[in-house]
């Protein structure tokens, strides 16, 4: 691929907003794929993307995704406005949820999202602050040698 | 190769909305919890649910998924019937219990070679 200027993109995101869920991960999909970004990285990117939108959407109240692909990465940020993490480590163990029944029998709130996210990227930094809000930058790199 | 509409065909499943029947299905994978499948499940797999909430067609785009198949006689919920249209994701409904569909579905892959 041949991305000589960052391309850029910010999307809403809204708490209970399920009805759009996964509608910027899918446009940012369209986007790399269209690139000719690697199928495998469109797919890892995809994969955070959405786990990431769900916990904004869960969890969040309100906020963003942001997202710049250069030449070497993707990076995309999460801010949005909600509880914040009380314990990082605590959400990061698979299994660990702190959703509430009814998004569960939706088939979300698994615990599995923070740990799908950091499966899928190469690096994850989560920034949160009780009562504050939550910050999740993640890296996908193009390429595994860096920029020529 | 084996595609969604061979799979409706021999199958009897329902079509509710009709995506991209052309797509080559490559293996099946089951599962009710939405990070479970966007973990595990592979391009090109059916996808067997109870869920029939819109999210099901998002994760489906996100994971290639070729065709989810609801079970249990269920019905994908309006809003769900119209993203799939928009996204071209086809959505399949049978009768069968999701454990009579694995087994139906499991035969016939094997039958195909793709297990």
């Amino acid at each position: 691929m041949n991305v000589t200027d960052i391309i850029e993109g910010c999307y809403q995101l809204m708490e209970g907003d399920f009805t759009n869920a996964g509608v910027a991960s899918s446009e940012l999909k369209s986007i790399l794929t269209k690139l000719g970004v690697p199928l495998d990285i469109v797919r890892r990117t995809a994969i955070a993307a959405f786990e990431a939108e769900m916990n904004v959407i869960i969890h969040g109240v309100a906020g963003t995704m942001h997202y710049a692909i250069s030449e070497t990465e993707v990076k995309i940020t999460f801010t949005d406005m909600g509880p914040g993490i009380e314990n990082i480590e605590l959400a990061m163990k698979e299994g660990y949820s702190t959703a509430p029944d009814w998004v569960r029998e939706m088939g979300w709130g698994a615990g599995m999202g923070l740990p799908n996210i950091k499966k899928n990227t190469d690096e994850m930094k989560i920034d949160s602050a009780v009562g504050e809000g939550t910050t999740l930058e993640i890296t996908i790199k193009l390429r595994k040698d860096g920029p020529c | 190769m084996l595609t969604v509409n061979d799979v409706v065909k021999k199958l009897g499943f329902e079509i509710k909305i009709n995506g991209d029947l052309d797509k080559e299905v490559t293996g099946c994978y089951i599962s009710d919890l939405l990070s479970d499948v966007m973990a595990k499940s592979k391009d090109g797999e059916l996808w067997i649910t109870l869920q029939t909430h819109p999210n099901i067609v998002a994760v489906a785009v996100v994971k290639g998924i070729s065709a989810i198949i609801i079970t249990n006689n269920r019905d994908p919920e309006p809003d769900t019937a119209k993203k799939a249209e928009t996204e071209k994701i086809t959505v399949l409904k049978t009768g069968h219990t999701t454990f009579e569909t694995a087994g139906m579905i499991y035969t016939l892959l094997k039958s195909e070679n793709l297990l």
